[in-house]
Order: C-alpha cells, then sequence, then structure tokens
C-alpha cells in the first residue's frame, strides 16, 4: 500500500521523522516546498514580477498617490473576484457577475428615485432584488443540470437587455436621473464611495471592502462547513452528495454570494457618482475569471483559494494603472492580461504538479 | 462507539445463523427498479442482520450497484418493500440513510481528489466548535480523529494532509472503510471493495470488513469473486440480470456450489464440453478447474455467446 511514495524523494533532506506523525515514509517537508504547495503561489510570483516591472519602467509607479490609485483599481475587481474564485471552486461560472453589478446600482437608483425620497430605502429594496437575482441563477442551474456556462449567459443577456430596456423605458435616456439631493445620500456614499487618507495615502473605502470579504471568504473556505462543501461540490458533486453533503443548497448559496457582492460593487457604482450608465458592466464577468483563474483557482473546479483571487485582482490593478503611468497607450493592456493569464495558468500547473511530486 | 454493539453482535451473530430470530437491520422485499424502460431489478429479496456478512454476487450488469443504490438513498426504488429496523421506508437521499446508520463505500469509491485525506474523511459530517458566527471546523479534532480511525483499522498513513488522490487505491478504499464505520454506522454497505486490488490488498480490506462485522455492523459485501464471498459471508444473494437466482446462507452451500451458481451452472458445463471440442488435446479442463485458476471473472468466463438463445 505504499506504491505510491513520493518520487521527490532524492532531496538531500534525507529520511528524516516528522514532528507530529514519526513515520519513516514521510520526509520532512521545507518550508519553501510548503509554500509551493499554496494555490496562490503562482500570483504572488506574477505580482511581484509585475510590480519590479513597474517600479522599474515607470517613474511615478511607487509614489504614494500610485499605490492609492492601484489598490482602487484592484478593490473594484477584487470585490467581484471574490465570490466568483468561490464559485469557481465551486465548480461553476456566472457570467452575468458583470451585468449584474449595473443592474444592482440601477435598481436602487432608480427605486430611490421613483418611489421613495430616501435612497437607503432603494439600496435595500436593491439588496434583495439583487439577491433573488443569485438565487434564480442558483436554482435554474441545479434544476435543470444544464451547463452553468448556458444557464448565466442566458442571465447575461437579459440583464444586458433590461437593464437598457427598462432605463430607457423610465427615464427615457441611457442613464438614471441624479440623486444626489435625496435625504440619506450623503452617508450612503460615505459608505460604499468615500476616501481616507492614511498616511498621506488617498485610500477608496472600497479597499476596505475588498479586505473584508476577502478575509470573510477566506474563514468560510477554510473554517467552515460550509467552506468543506464548496471544495467537495467543485472536485466531485456527486461524491460529495453520496456523503450528505446539500449539493444544491451549497451551489445556490455561492451564487448568492455573487449577488451580494455584485450589490457591494454596484452601490459603489453609483454613490460615486449619482448617476449610472445602463450600458456599464459587459465584458467584466471575464475579468473576475480572468482573477480568480490567475489566482490559482482551477478552471474545474475544487481548488483555489480567495486570497489567490485578491492576488489577482492586484496584479489586474498594476498592469491596468502602469501601463498609464509608463505613458503607454492603453491598448496594450488588453495584451498584457492575455499574456499574464497564459503565464500564471502554466505557472500554476507546474507548480501543482511539484507540489505534488514533494508529498 | 463500537464497545457496547461488538457484545451484542458477537453473542447474536453466533446464535442466529439461521437469520430467522430478530429482525433485520435492512430487509428488500421484492423490490424493483427500471431506469426508463430497463428493467435493472426486479423481485429482489435480502436481509441484512447484525453481525453478518451478507454478499451480494452476479455477472456484470446484474444490478449489485443498483441495489446498493437503493439502500444507500441514492435512488428510489419502484416497487416492492425496503425495511429498515423492520419499519417499511423510502430513502429520499443519502443523507437520509446516513442519519439512520446506513453508511455505504462506492464502487467509485466517492471521495473528493484534491481534498485532504482528513477533509474527505468528515466531508458532511463536520464537527464544529464555537457558537453563532464563531462557529467553525474543529480542525485540530478532524485531523487526530482521521489519524486514529485510520490507525484503527491499522491504516498508517503517511500524512492526514495529502490529497486523498495521491493515496493509492488499497488506501483511499481504506478510508473509505474506516470512515463508514467511524460513523457510528450500523449498516456498511461495500460495492465491490477488492476489485482492482491486489492480492494482499484484497485481504487486507477482507481483514477489515471481518473487523467491522465484528464490531457489530451489518455488512453488505459485493463481489465477483466467490472465493473472497465464502471466505468472510453468512448469507448470498445471486443476481442474474436484475433478477435474483438463488438465495443461500452459509451452511446451505459449498464453496464450488456457490462457484457452479454463479459462473452460470450448466453453461459452464456447457462450457467445459466446448472447450474439450476446441482444443482437443487438453480434455481435463473441468469446471473446477475454469473456476479455480480463474477465481477473479468465473462470470466472465461463462462467456454471453454461450448462453442458450
Ligand atoms: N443510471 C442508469 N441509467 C440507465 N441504466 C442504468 C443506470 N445504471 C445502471 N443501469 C443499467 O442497469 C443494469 C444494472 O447495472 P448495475 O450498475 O447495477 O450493475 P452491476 O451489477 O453493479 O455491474 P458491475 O458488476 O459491472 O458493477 C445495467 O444493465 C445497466 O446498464
Ligand atoms: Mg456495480
Amino acid at each position: 500500500m505504499t506504491a505510491t511514495a513520493s518520487p521527490a524523494r532524492g532531496t538531500p533532506e534525507g529520511p528524516r521523522v516528522t514532528a507530529g506523525g514519526g513515520d519513516e515514509r514521510l520526509l520532512r517537508v521545507s518550508p519553501l516546498r510548503r509554500l509551493l504547495g499554496r494555490p496562490e503561489l503562482g500570483a504572488v510570483v506574477g505580482a511581484v514580477a509585475v510590480f519590479l516591472f513597474f517600479s522599474f519602467t515607470a517613474d511615478s509607479f511607487l509614489r504614494p498617490s500610485s499605490i492609492g490609485t492601484v489598490l482602487y483599481a484592484a478593490s473594484i475587481l477584487g470585490i467581484m473576484a471574490v465570490p466568483v474564485a468561490l464559485l469557481m471552486i465551486g465548480g461553476e461560472f456566472d457570467l452575468s457577475a458583470g451585468v449584474m453589478v449595473t443592474s444592482s446600482a440601477l435598481i436602487s437608483s432608480m427605486f430611490s428615485f421613483q418611489m421613495t425620497a430616501n435612497v437607503w430605502v432603494g439600496v435595500l429594496v436593491s439588496l434583495l432584488v439583487t439577491l433573488g437575482l443569485g438565487a434564480f441563477n442558483g436554482i435554474m442551474l441545479t434544476r435543470t443540470r444544464l451547463p452553468s456556462f448556458i444557464i448565466t449567459l442566458g442571465t447575461f443577456l437579459m440583464l444586458t437587455g433590461l437593464n437598457l430596456g427598462l432605463t430607457k423605458l423610465i427615464s427615457g435616456t441611457v442613464s438614471t436621473k441624479t440623486i444626489g439631493d435625496m435625504e440619506g445620500f450623503p452617508a450612503a456614499r460615505k459608505l460604499f464611495a468615500s476616501s481616507l487618507t492614511i498616511g498621506g495615502v488617498d485610500l477608496k473605502v472600497t479597499i476596505l471592502w475588498w479586505a473584508a470579504l476577502v478575509a470573510l471568504a477566506s474563514w468560510i473556505l477554510l473554517r467552515t462547513r460550509y467552506g468543506n462543501w464548496i471544495f467537495a461540490v467543485g472536485g466531485n458533486a456527486d461524491a460529495a452528495r453520496a456523503v450528505g453533503v446539500p449539493v444544491r443548497g451549497t451551489k445556490i448559496g455561492l451564487y448568492m454570494g455573487v449577488a451580494l457582492c455584485a450589490w457591494v460593487a454596484g452601490q459603489h457604482l453609483l454613490f460615486s457618482f449619482d448617476v449610472v450608465q445602463s450600458g456599464e458592466g459587459v465584458g467584466n464577468e471575464l475579468k473576475y475569471i480572468v482573477a480568480a483563474v490567475i489566482g490559482g483557482c482551477l478552471i474545474t473546479g475544487g481548488y483555489g483559494s480567495a486570497v489567490g483571487s485578491a492576488v489577482g485582482a492586484f496584479i489586474f490593478g498594476m498592469t491596468d494603472k502602469g501601463i498609464v503611468y509608463a505613458e503607454w497607450n492603453p491598448d496594450w493592456f488588453q495584451f498584457f492580461l492575455g499574456a499574464m493569464l497564459l503565464l500564471a495558468t502554466l505557472l500554476n500547473a507546474w507548480v501543482r504538479k511539484r507540489a505534488e511530486a514533494s508529498r | 462507539m463500537t464497545a457496547g454493539t461488538a457484545e451484542t453482535a458477537g453473542t447474536g451473530g453466533a446464535a442466529e445463523t439461521g437469520g430467522t430470530a430478530g429482525t433485520a437491520l435492512v430487509e428488500l422485499d421484492g423490490v424493483a427498479k427500471f431506469y426508463g424502460n430497463i428493467r435493472a431489478l426486479e423481485g429482489v429479496s435480502l436481509e441484512v442482520h447484525a453481525g453478518e456478512i451478507s454478499c451480494v454476487l452476479g455477472d456484470n450488469g446484474a444490478g449489485k450497484s443498483t441495489l446498493i443504490k437503493i439502500i444507500a438513498g441514492l435512488h428510489r426504488h419502484d416497487a416492492g418493500d425496503l425495511l429498515i429496523d423492520g419499519v417499511t421506508t423510502t430513502l429520499g437521499s443519502p443523507r437520509e440513510a446516513l442519519d439512520r446508520g446506513i453508511a455505504t463505500v462506492y464502487q467509485d469509491l466517492a471521495v473528493v481528489p484534491l481534498m485532504p485525506v482528513w477533509r474527505n474523511f468528515f466531508l458532511g459530517s463536520e464537527p464544529t466548535k464555537g457558537r453563532g458566527p464563531f462557529k467553525r471546523l474543529d480542525v485540530t479534532l478532524m485531523r487526530e480523529t482521521t489519524r486514529a480511525a485510520l490507525l484503527r483499522m491499522g491504516i498508517d498513513l503517511r500524512d492526514v494532509d495529502q490529497p486523498i488522490g495521491t493515496l493509492s487505491g488499497g488506501e483511499r478504499q481504506c478510508v473509505a472503510i474506516a470512515r463508514a464505520v467511524h460513523f457510528g454506522a450500523k449498516v456498511l454497505v461495500l460495492d465491490e471493495p477488492t476489485a482492482a486490488l491486489g492480492v494482499k490488498q484484497s485481504g487486507v480490506v477482507l481483514k477489515y470488513v471481518a473487523a467491522a462485522r465484528d464490531a457489530g455492523l451489518g455488512v453488505v459485501l459485493i463481489t465477483h469473486n466467490p472465493h473472497h464471498a465464502y471466505l468472510v459471508g453468512d448469507r448470498f444473494v445471486l443476481l442474474k440480470r436484475g433478477a435474483m437466482a438463488g438465495s443461500h446462507t452459509k451452511d446451505s452451500i459449498t464453496l464450488d456450489e456457490l462457484t457452479r451458481q454463479m459462473a452460470g451452472g450448466s453453461e459452464l458445463e456447457e462450457l467445459s464440453h466446448e472447450l474439450e471440442r476446441a482444443t482437443g488435446p487438453e480434455p481435463d479442463v473441468t469446471a473446477s478447474n475454469v473456476s479455480a485458476s480463474d477465481g477473479t471473472a468465473p462470470g466472465e468466463a461463462s462467456g454471453k455467446p454461450l448462453r442458450p438463445a
């Protein structure tokens, strides 16, 4: 039964008994090896490389103000990359995530404007409706057993159409009416779109939202039953069901997590200004997926981390702004991103192989 | 969990080889299952008693896995009765079966390869500590219990943190069995645990199966191998193309007879005659020789083309 012992035996450490286990077949795993086993390692290496690259090529990249800007760009994406990563670990995609952010912003803006005098009512209604959209995705998926690609492509198209159609129908134009003079607006702006100055660096509040979400998601993934189930439904849904994991509930919960974060991002979109453009958000769903994949999530599910998605989003932010600071044509951004995606995926695959061999 | 039940089982199992005393833990009575218009199972009956091993034998596609999936709650039966502790029941999900103490080790193993051994071990029944928003997995307990439970089964695992996919097939099988035994199951269902295992590993798995029986569990063992079945089994149910082809207790049948029936009885005699004619200079190919030399797949030896049309 020991035939599958690791091929990485030839390390100079030699056979050594570990502290707790006391098994001579188990070589001591060096800290470096342990590090290699982390899903986000590839992304961290990539992030360091990108950071160094722009530090040398763009003079203004290392200024404090630039750091605030980079982090802001990363947080906008990162807030959504977190739940998308969890969903990917759970084995599914959500192509409607990008436009759902816009939908959420539109709902709270238009509901506030048309129905009440207080923006908080709109914000709350938006939360409920957006969670409903997430639940719709999840329930459709688990009921029909169609691939999530198809289901959420459907919701993506429908939401894109609804965003434009309903906004034009209600406001007469492609953007909503301003809600800047409504009751509760300053407080809501403070919560979703203010900035704080820490040590001379101007930091947007979305960075805090992002950090909190990453921490929460990591806690859920690694330390709760629900997290165990997320890995299991993504890694082998049939096996999970067979040992009593509520597969449907887990997946619906994941889609509602995407919706919750879309609500946060949507409220930021609204309260950064006071109007919303109804055509926004299309294409962002792919960026979230790219950030999650760069962060080490396995596209087939069952493997990945929330921290990884954050590092992926950070790479995004650095690339996005670094190109501007280096005074290049921003057209290069997409090329950069594509190359980064390929490199990160290759690196992740290589790391995973090494990690498995090192066991 | 096993201390109390072990004693009752030890005495009970020895006393009632006839199997009529006491209610069965699980009983199937004339059960049928259809996949659309495919009849996978019809009129099959089976009893599982505490401290006994019931073996289900049959060719490929005979309906063995279908049978245990009904007991495990993965499929609902279409006709007949499923009795648990003497009460007629339908199981809606594997969760229900687990909650009633029926643990299953599936043919396809039902583990999540990329997850660590300890997470797999507790999957679906994770222990937690703390309250409210701080309710969290009891990771140390999970790790230690996994290691201890595996050790009790005699499995000395290198590292409970390694992905279960990196274990050998036999080790994985043992983890699945240890998991089923640990969760205080009253009934342990194993679908071909020794298929794809080496001779030595099969022996190890059979030892665990016997250990589970001695701990007082009722065991359903599915296998292609009459030698394995006869080694540990107390009752034998033979399935053939979805129907019962026989039901025996250990004292009412010999290994040779079991092997003969499994291999299709008269079909095998016919086979030996045919082989005699075909090969000429090998006149001493007899039924017992065929089954003994090819113990792992006597079912295949009978061969479909030879089935009387
Ligand atoms: N989900 C399904 N849909 C349709 N037919 C099925 C399904 N599962 C099993 N069957 C059919 O039911 C019959 C019995 O299958 P089952 O898996 O129970 O056989 P088995 O005895 O376990 O075979 P093996 O020894 O190869 O594991 C087969 O003819 C199979 O094709
Ligand atoms: Mg089978």
